[in-house]
């Protein structure tokens, strides 16, 4: 079993990978930072990955994207998890640090997730997951470029998974709550917010039995369900 | 999140936390006081630093290293006990030594310098540390034996390397055998200590030396059978221990806990058997709780022991879980380590009536009188002259300790 993950430093990518290293697997990993990817690289290591190959990358930078997709070579599962949550106040009236985070949360995933696809449908066969969030299932005055960005990487999916199926390969959305985790660290916190590590494990498992969509923790999906059904003049949040 | 410690007796008042994901990237430590925090499992104040910064630790949590050939761990140091013991038991490995929780930080058995059933074979977790990186304010550094036990107070480690123990399956050949007295109890632990890695006693608070109480002692064995995942229950709990409760519980477990022929059984239950309820803690109600840890010296003889044990029935303030067990001779490589040969007994109260106080302080001079110690991982309330006289090698630890480095605890037993 081979799996690439993009963005392995982030919280979420991290407790991912856990499961599939106890189980022996190979690792591509890809990362911006060198000395936070050798300490995550040496981690899956410790934990019993059979092989790991790292590749030192900034993800907006669309033309290094190719030679990501040369060197994951033949996976059976590609993890996305790359992103960040920006300060919503802070680029409410700066258009181009909008544009910037769209192309890091959005242009950057469709970008790599497209070309994987391509992979998995060739191969026929394997899992292409990608984090979305439910940000992204309603636009909300605190975060609706996040959300924006999300929501481009839900629709993909769901048309993508359509597609691939034919090739027997399985597109997972995952739609994370609220994780503690780095990216969250300046939001107060309550008690739905989940630890990255129950929500690793979560994606291992959806991995495993070819899920399309999963909201983890799972009872975010009638969090969300009903954030959707609110109507629009009670959503000031 | 919270910042709390185990007893809940302290208000916990940080003034910031600032939480740490990597061990290469070194934290400010300006604006006042800072003290890493993991996860807040000892009792007391030596984990809190009130109006000061907590280093949260918990998300430097990686594996460094695993050599499976040798047993060799590196290890952050705010990985848990539980996290390792899922890594190395199905390698074939154990901890050297390992607390009656898995819910606490490597870290923090390092700068408490922990103990378990197994210190009259292996002494403390100390011992078993074989380097570690510290992360201090200033370009000087720390001796191994100021960091180990040194209660966070000599810098920040980063991550530590441990030599593990092999084991042949995650099972042991364990007993639990009903005994009275504290006479008994001496002959049990004799002639067990020769025969078995792993020696307790539960003890029944409310009968003093003459109590009933069981003896667990086991052995890792080789075993086929299948070990089923504990996830431990979080659930309200009631403020229900009281002198009556706690009387019916002793009687109750006293028979259900004894099982005096040999059976196998796996690690987690017999090391770890509060961590089914992930908050028992609660349990004491609103004000807390606190726990009395001392160690008799061997050459003071048991009576001391006896003493405290009839002080704590004729108060009637019943101790939950009084646990006895007899250190071995192995010296404790930490210059604040707590386990020294000799008895230690370990008692809790839930802060209830202002009479425990003063018992506690009787219970001080009495370990004052036999030579002994207490243990400051569980101390909520020793005064700075009996801290002084109990470890007389804060002196020589002083200038180990970081500038920018304090914690409640240290601000209590120094004022």
């Amino acid at each position: 079993m081979k799996i690439a993950i993009i963005g392995a430093t982030a919280a979420i990518a991290q407790a991912t990978a856990i499961p599939f290293a106890e189980n022996q697997a190979e690792f591509f990993l890809v990362a911006r930072d060198a000395a936070k990817l050798a300490a995550v690289a040496a981690d899956l290591q410790a934990r019993g990955a059979s092989r790991i190959d790292t590749f030192i990358a900034d993800l907006a930078d669309l033309p290094r994207h190719a030679a990501i997709i040369e060197g994951a070579g033949d996976v059976d599962v590609v993890v996305i998890a790359h992103g960040s949550l920006p300060d919503q106040q802070a680029i409410d009236r700066d258009p181009a640090a909008q544009l910037a985070a769209f192309h890091l949360n959005a242009t950057s995933v469709i970008s790599l997730a497209a070309s994987f696809a391509n992979v998995l449908e060739s191969r026929k066969g394997g899992t292409l997951a990608v984090i979305g969030s439910v940000a992204g299932d309603r636009g909300r005055r605190s975060n609706y470029v996040y959300g924006a960005a999300k929501a481009a990487i839900h629709a993909w999916c769901d048309g993508a998974r359509a597609r691939l199926r034919a090739a027997g390969a399985n597109v997972l959305l995952v739609k994370p709550g609220w994780v503690d985790t780095p990216m969250t660290r300046g939001m107060k916190k309550n008690p739905l917010f989940a630890d990255a590590r129950s929500v690793g494990r979560g994606i291992h498992d959806a991995i495993a039995a070819g899920e399309g969509t999963v909201y983890l923790p799972r009872f975010w999906r009638w969090i969300s369900a009903l954030v959707r059904l609110l109507p629009e003049r009670l959503v000031k949040f | 999140m919270t910042y709390e410690s185990w007893g809940r007796f302290f208000r916990s008042r940080p003034a910031r936390v600032v939480s740490l994901d990597w061990p290469h990237e070194l934290p400010s430590f300006d604006g006042g006081s800072v003290l890493p925090y993991g996860l807040g499992r000892s009792y007391g104040d030596v984990c809190l630093n009130n109006g000061g910064t907590l280093l949260d630790t918990r998300g430097m949590s990686r594996f460094r290293r695993f050599d499976r050939e040798t047993g060799l761990l590196e290890c952050e140091a705010g990985a848990t006990l539980e996290e390792i013991l899922d890594v190395i038991v199905p390698a074939g490995w154990f901890l050297p030594v390992t607390p009656g929780t898995k819910f606490v930080t490597l870290g923090g058995c390092i700068a408490n310098d922990v103990h378990g059933k197994n210190h009259h074979r292996a002494g403390t977790f100390g011992r078993w540390v074989r380097s570690l990186e510290l992360r201090r304010s200033d370009r000087r550094s720390a001796p191994l034996e100021a960091t180990i036990g040194g209660l966070g107070l000599t810098g920040l480690i980063t991550f530590a390397t441990v030599q593990l123990r092999r084991i042949e399956s995650p099972f042991l050949l364990t007993e639990a055998i009903p005994f009275r007295g504290l006479e008994e109890f001496q002959s049990l632990s004799d002639s067990s200590d020769r025969t078995h890695e792993y020696t307790v006693a539960w003890f029944d608070s409310f009968d003093g030396r003459d109590a009933r109480g069981i003896f667990f002692r086991g052995n890792h064995t080789q075993s086929d059978a299948r070990a089923r995942k504990r996830r431990p229950m979080k659930l309200p709990v009631p403020p229900l221990l009281n002198p009556a409760t706690i009387r019916a519980f002793n009687t109750f477990y006293f028979r259900a806990a004894q099982h005096p022929e040999p059976r196998v059984q796996h690690y987690d239950p017999f090391f770890y058997p509060l961590d089914a309820v992930a908050n028992w803690n609660a349990a004491y109600g609103r004000r807390g709780f606190v726990q009395y840890q001392c160690v008799i010296p061997t050459a003071a003889g048991l009576e001391p022991v006896a003493e405290i044990l009839d002080r704590t029935a004729q108060s009637k303030m019943a101790s939950f879980l009084t646990v006895i067990k007899k250190f071995g001779e192995l010296a404790s490589p930490g210059m604040l380590s707590f386990p020294r040969p000799g008895t230690t007994v370990c008692l809790d109260f839930a802060v209830k009536h202002d009479s425990l106080w003063p018992m506690l302080d009787d219970f001080d001079a009495i370990v004052a009188e036999a030579g002994g110690s207490v243990y400051p991982a569980k101390d909520s309330r020793l005064s700075p002259a009996r801290f002084k006289q109990f470890f007389p090698q804060w002196e020589q630890f002083v200038p180990y300790i970081d500038p920018k480095f304090s914690s409640s605890f240290w601000r209590r037993v120094m004022a």
